[in-house]
Formats: C-alpha cells, sequence, structure tokens
C-alpha cells in the first residue's frame, strides 16, 4: 500500500505541494488528474526522490517502509518506478547497455541471480514484441534521436523490463498519437494483477479510457480536491478544472 | 612564471648542442649542419615560450625548463619489458633510438627503419614541413634530434597496420630526447600507424618527438597516436602534415599519461578534396596537464575536415584547447568542423578552450563549438531512478563520454587499441576513486 500524508514539497524555495493526502491500496491502479502547475509532476519527482524536489513535511511510506528517507536507486530496489514526462536523452549509453544495468542493478538488490547478454537479449526480445517496438531500438543510444511516441514506449519497455510492484507514470500520454497511446496503455494493462500497484498522473481523460482507474484523484494548487471512480474523469473532462479551481482558491 | 628559469633551461640545451654538434648524426652533411645550426639559433631566440607568447598562453613550460635533462644513457642491454605487440608489424625507439633488435620490420612492402641511417638521402625532405622559427619545440628537435623512422610508402602500397612504439626507460636523472619521423604516402597508398609512448612507473623524461609526414593524390594515413607516457613524464609532440588532392590524414590522440603534455598538430590541405580527421580524447587526473593545439590550413577548394576532442577532468588537472582553422581565400567550398567538450569531474580541475577561425574565402561551410560542463545531474537521476547505483550511473555517463569521441574511429585495429587504453585508464580511476 501506498500511503501519502500530509506531503509538502517545495521547489526553489517555492512551495508546490501543500499538503497531499492519498492512499493507493495495493494492486489498485489511481489517477491524478490536474490542471497545469497544480503540482501532479513535482508529486512523481518527491516520490522518485529527485534532487532539488525539497520534502518540507508529511511522510509517504510504501508497504510500511518510509519512502522518502530512501535514496532513487533504493526505491527502485524497493519496487518504485517513474515513467518520466520527459524521458532523458543519455548520448553514447546504449539501449541494451542501460536496460542490462538498470535490470541487474534491481535483481542484485532483489537478491536475484543476475542475467547474462544472453539471458538479457531474450528477455528484452521477448518484451519488444509485446511493445510492437522494433529489435533495432535496443543498438540506439539511449532516447537520442527517438521521437516522441518512442520515447514514450522505451519507458514503458523499462517498465516490463525491471516488472515495479509500484508504478508512477507522469503524464506518459502526452504527445501521442493514438496508436501509440494504446500500445502505452496495453503495456500497463499487462503488468495489473494483485500485486501491481500504479499511479497514473495525466492532463485529460484521454488515457483513462484505456487504462481504466480504480479511484480519480483531483490535484489544484498542491492539494486533493476531489476523489472519486473513474466517472471523475469524464466529468472532468466536461467540465473541465476551472469550477474546482475556483472552490480551491 | 618565471623568466629565469625558462631562459636557463634553454641554455642547458644550447650548451649541449655546442658540445654535441660534431657527434650528432649527419653532422658532416652541409645541409643537415645548416638546418640545425639554423634551428639553434631560433631556440636561442625563442627559449622554452612564457606564457606571454600567444601560442602557449595556457601552457607554461616552467616544469620542462626546470627539469635539468640529461643525454639519454647509452642503451644497456637488460631485458625490457615491452607491451603487447598492435600490430605484426613494430618500430621499437628506447629514449628515442631505433632499435632494430626489438622491431620486427621484415618482409614489409615499404621502406620502413631508422631515419639516422638514411641521412644522406633526405635533404631537401627533412625540415620540409616543420618550422623551428616559429615553434621552439620543433626547433630543439631539430638542433638535437639523433634518430626516428623514416617511412616511405611507394605509390599504390598498402601498408596494412604498423606500430611505432616508444619506450622511455628510467634513470637517475631525467633524459631528454627528440625523435625525427619523417612519413611519406606514394599516390593512393594507405597506412595505419599506431604510435605508443609509455614508460615504466616512475620515469622521469622530456620525450619531444616532431613528425613530418606527406601525403601525395589520394593516399590515406590513419595515425592514432596513444599517449601513455609515465606520471612524471613530459611529452611535447609537434606533427605537421601536408595533404595533397583527395588524400586524406586521420589522427586520432589519446592523451592519457604524462605529467605536462601538449599535442600540437598543423595540417595543410593543399589539394582540391584533401580531407583531415583530428579527433582526440584527453583523459586527465590529479596534477596533470595536456595541451591539444591544432592549426588546419585549408589552401586548396572542396577540402574537409572534421575535429572533435572530449576532455575528461578529474582532481586538479588542467585541459587546454586550442583550435585553429585558416581558410584561404583560394580554399572555396571549405567544409570545416570543429567540436571540443570537456567533462570536468572536480570542482578544482579546470579547461581552457580557444577555437579561432580566419576565413578569408566567401563560399565556406565552417562552424565550431565548445562546451565544458559537469555530469548532468538529470541524467544521473534517470540511471539512478532505475536503479542503477549513483557510482555507477556517474561512470556510465563518463564512459559514454568517452565512447563519443572514439566512436568516430573507422580503422578496427586502432578502435580496438583505443577502447583498451580508454577502459584501462577509467578502470584505474575508479580504483583510485574506490580506494
Amino acid at each position: 500500500m501506498l500511503k501519502i500524508e500530509g506531503l509538502t514539497a517545495e521547489v526553489e524555495g517555492k512551495p508546490i505541494l501543500k499538503g497531499i493526502d492519498l492512499t493507493v491500496p495495493t494492486g489498485e491502479v489511481h489517477a491524478v488528474m490536474g490542471p497545469n502547475g497544480s503540482g501532479k509532476s513535482t508529486l512523481a519527482y518527491v516520490l522518485a526522490g529527485r534532487e532539488g524536489y525539497a520534502v518540507t513535511g508529511g511522510s509517504v511510506t510504501w508497504d510500511g517502509r518510509d519512502l522518502l528517507a530512501l535514496e532513487p536507486e533504493e526505491r527502485a530496489a524497493a519496487g518504485l518506478f517513474l515513467a518520466f514526462q520527459y524521458p532523458v536523452e543519455l548520448p553514447g549509453v546504449g539501449n541494451a547497455t542501460f536496460l542490462r544495468t538498470a535490470l541487474n542493478a534491481i535483481r542484485r538488490a532483489r537478491g536475484e541471480p543476475e542475467l547474462d547478454a544472453m539471458q538479457f537479449l531474450r528477455l528484452a526480445r521477448e518484451r519488444l514484441r509485446a511493445l510492437s517496438m522494433p529489435e533495432e531500438m535496443l543498438k540506439r543510444s539511449v532516447n537520442v534521436g527517438f521521437s516522441g511516441g518512442e520515447k514514450k514506449r522505451n519507458e514503458i519497455l523499462q517498465m516490463a523490463l525491471l516488472r515495479p510492484r509500484l508504478a508512477v507514470l507522469d503524464e506518459t500520454d502526452s504527445g501521442l498519437d493514438i496508436d501509440a497511446l494504446r500500445i502505452v496503455a496495453d503495456g500497463v494493462n499487462a503488468m495489473r494483477g494483485p500485486d501491481f500497484t500504479a499511479l497514473v498522473i495525466t492532463h485529460y481523460q484521454r488515457l483513462l479510457d484505456h487504462i481504466v482507474p480504480d479511484r480519480v484523484h483531483v490535484l489544484v494548487d498542491g492539494r486533493i480536491v476531489r476523489s472519486g471512480g473513474p466517472e471523475l474523469a469524464r466529468e472532468l473532462e466536461r467540465e473541465g478544472y476551472a469550477a474546482l479551481q475556483a472552490q480551491a482558491a | 612564471m618565471n623568466l629565469v628559469t625558462h631562459a636557463k633551461g634553454a641554455a642547458g640545451f644550447l650548451h649541449r648542442f655546442e658540445g654535441l654538434r660534431e657527434r650528432l648524426p649527419g653532422a658532416r652533411l652541409p645541409w643537415l649542419a645548416a638546418l640545425r645550426d639554423e634551428a639553434a639559433e631560433a631556440f636561442r631566440a625563442q627559449g622554452f615560450p612564457t606564457r606571454r607568447v600567444e601560442a602557449w598562453k595556457y601552457t607554461d613550460l616552467q616544469p620542462v625548463a626546470a627539469a635539468g635533462f640529461d643525454e639519454p644513457l647509452t642503451p644497456v642491454d637488460d631485458a625490457l619489458d615491452l607491451p603487447p605487440a598492435r600490430a605484426g608489424a613494430r618500430a621499437v625507439f628506447v629514449d628515442g633510438r631505433f632499435r632494430a633488435d626489438l622491431s620486427s620490420l621484415d618482409g614489409l612492402p615499404f621502406a620502413a627503419g631508422a631515419l639516422a641511417q638514411r641521412l644522406d638521402a633526405l635533404a631537401g625532405r627533412l625540415g620540409a614541413l616543420a618550422r623551428p622559427a616559429e615553434e621552439p619545440m620543433a626547433a630543439l628537435n631539430t638542433m638535437l634530434f639523433e634518430d626516428g623512422l623514416l617511412l616511405e610508402l611507394p605509390e599504390g602500397a598498402d601498408g596494412g597496420v604498423l606500430e611505432l612504439l616508444s619506450l622511455a626507460t628510467a634513470s637517475e636523472r631525467p633524459a631528454a630526447f627528440h625523435p625525427r619521423h619523417l612519413i611519406r604516402l606514394g599516390r593512393g597508398a594507405r597506412l595505419t600507424l599506431i604510435e605508443a609512448a609509455t614508460a615504466p612507473e616512475g620515469a622521469r623524461y622530456l620525450h619531444n618527438p616532431v613528425f613530418e609526414i606527406e601525403l601525395a593524390e589520394g593516399a590515406r594515413l590513419t595515425h592514432g597516436r596513444l599517449q601513455e607516457e609515465a606520471a612524471r613524464a613530459f611529452q611535447l609532440a609537434t606533427v605537421y602534415a601536408r595533404v595533397a588532392a583527395g588524400a586524406t590524414y586521420d589522427n586520432f590522440t589519446l592523451n592519457a599519461g604524462g605529467r605536462l603534455v601538449r599535442n600540437e598538430i598543423h595540417v595543410a590541405l593543399v589539394g582540391p578534396r584533401a580531407a583531415c580527421h583530428m579527433n582526440g580524447a584527453q583523459l586527465l587526473a590529479g596534477e596533470q596537464h595536456a595541451d591539444t593545439t591544432t592549426a588546419l590550413e585549408h589552401a586548396a577548394p572542396s577540402c574537409t575536415s572534421r575535429q572533435t576532442y572530449n576532455t575528461v577532468l578529474m582532481g586538479r588537472s588542467r585541459g587546454v584547447f586550442q583550435g585553429r582553422i585558416l581558410v584561404r581565400q583560394a580554399a572555396q567550398k571549405t567544409d570545416g568542423y570543429q567540436m571540443n567538450r570537456a567533462l570536468l569531474l572536480s570542482p578544482e580541475a579546470e579547461m581552457d578552450s580557444k577555437p579561432q577561425l580566419e576565413i578569408y574565402a566567401d563560399d565556406v561551410k565552417c562552424s565550431h563549438g565548445a562546451t565544458v560542463g559537469e555530469l548532468d545531474p538529470e541524467q544521473v537521476f534517470y540511471l539512478r531512478s532505475r536503479g542503477i547505483p549513483e557510482g555507477r550511473a556517474r561512470a556510465m555517463l563518463v564512459e559514454a563520454f568517452l565512447h563519443e569521441a572514439v566512436e568516430g574511429v573507422t580503422d578496427e585495429p586502432l578502435r580496438r587499441a583505443l577502447d583498451a587504453a580508454v577502459a584501462g585508464w577509467w578502470a584505474r580511476q575508479e580504483e583510485g576513486l574506490a580506494a
């Protein structure tokens, strides 16, 4: 279970998260929706442990562990995965090397045996096929020269390989055409099960047609102002955030 | 800056020249004696350049001037520890002297051997490219060289891969040696030359080589320079290359060793469609200082030049890149590119970078760029968020940066040698960091 209580955080001295309370029971997929500037990406980065995102109060626990006390790599080893809104380009780092290093680092941290190059390649090929991605993507530098859609699919490929127990998807739908969106959604849906928990962060309802959440939370100005079932997403799509923003102000 | 030291250091070498003058190889050849005398005059006039000289603004030769060198000792036939060969053919120089017994040059389809044995045939060629009046280290070399590698490939010859190994031995007082290498490729000839310079740890010496390289029409020379000198050594190398129509000079220099190092390259593209690739990586740590200075002259139309230098700096090291591109009026349709990047891994490291374009033709494509920075925290975070521990994440990014410099090398044997040298260097640094 992911439990966020009274979480406040600031970036460059500016308060962004102003007291977030949010619980995601294990096995559920929750959506966080909100207008631009409401703190959605900050929440994602705080959960993943990015430098420069200073937690000023509150707590985050994952299966009872204090997530905020862990280094980013320890959070990954504990099962957390952040799909970046803007995946980072790594010139000169081969995608295959990157994926294998990450997978083996996590396996090592979990006390599982590492995969050799052949074992890894077999696994990677299988996951690539499932995501309709060409094998050639393994040979390229990480995200370099990738289209927006390819970058997002590469995030999902990483998720499919690392098999996190807690995924945070930060606007994974932005910049995707409908086909890519479907592939990404299928990738996430394939992971769903009693041991997979996810927080899907998005501005639009569109993605939630494909990844149907158990709960929807609305983030406005650093606070969750409303929570509800999947129908809340459709309501927001119809009526916009304006009314909720006016309420929060 | 200590001008007195600079002057004293130069005086020591001039004094040595006076003493050796009659005994230097080729002393009885009037043209060579005149060449050496002129060089001595040039060196007397310039001495070791101080940082007031524009070309030496970022590199102070004070440690070289202050070192006080002796002649290399007469070779002792101790068993020398040679690094494994990088190619079937190998020319070995020990303290600047050719060692036929350690070399394997038999059966080559071209002339390769000790320059000192062939001086009588080199009038008008030795010294055709070097400019002692402009470059004081070339003056010092011309004044005192004893030997070097002479390579001549006839028209159309494929020379394969040849290794030039320069080995220094450890001695009580630092030795100085000034090999002079002359390389000429006839029309359409090809050669890969892998030059490696190394020595046992702790050896102190000055290695001051000068290369004069002439490439005839359509010839292609791939020249890899693996500088892995001993930690307290100096290497001040000057390369001159003259590239005729349709010929290609490919230089890749790895600066990984030495205390104070300068890699100075002068290339003139003198015929249409000549090409030059000058690339390199500088891997610096501790108190190392490495300087790459390039001067590229586009003198003919439709020539291409590409330069990429990547420098990684740790500890209190200092890196320098100076790159001048001169495009003469006749050199229309010039395509020139120059890039140098530096990665600072320590707050105490420093990089100086000075690109310089001088363009006198109007139909020219010429660009240059320079970046100096630390590891990108966003990239480090991306890797860590995937479970990769911070140390490993940083190492991966440094390796990628180094890889980027080497990936343009298409010659397989050279590429392998460079990859091994880069990987070895980084492994040593990681051990050092872990210790």
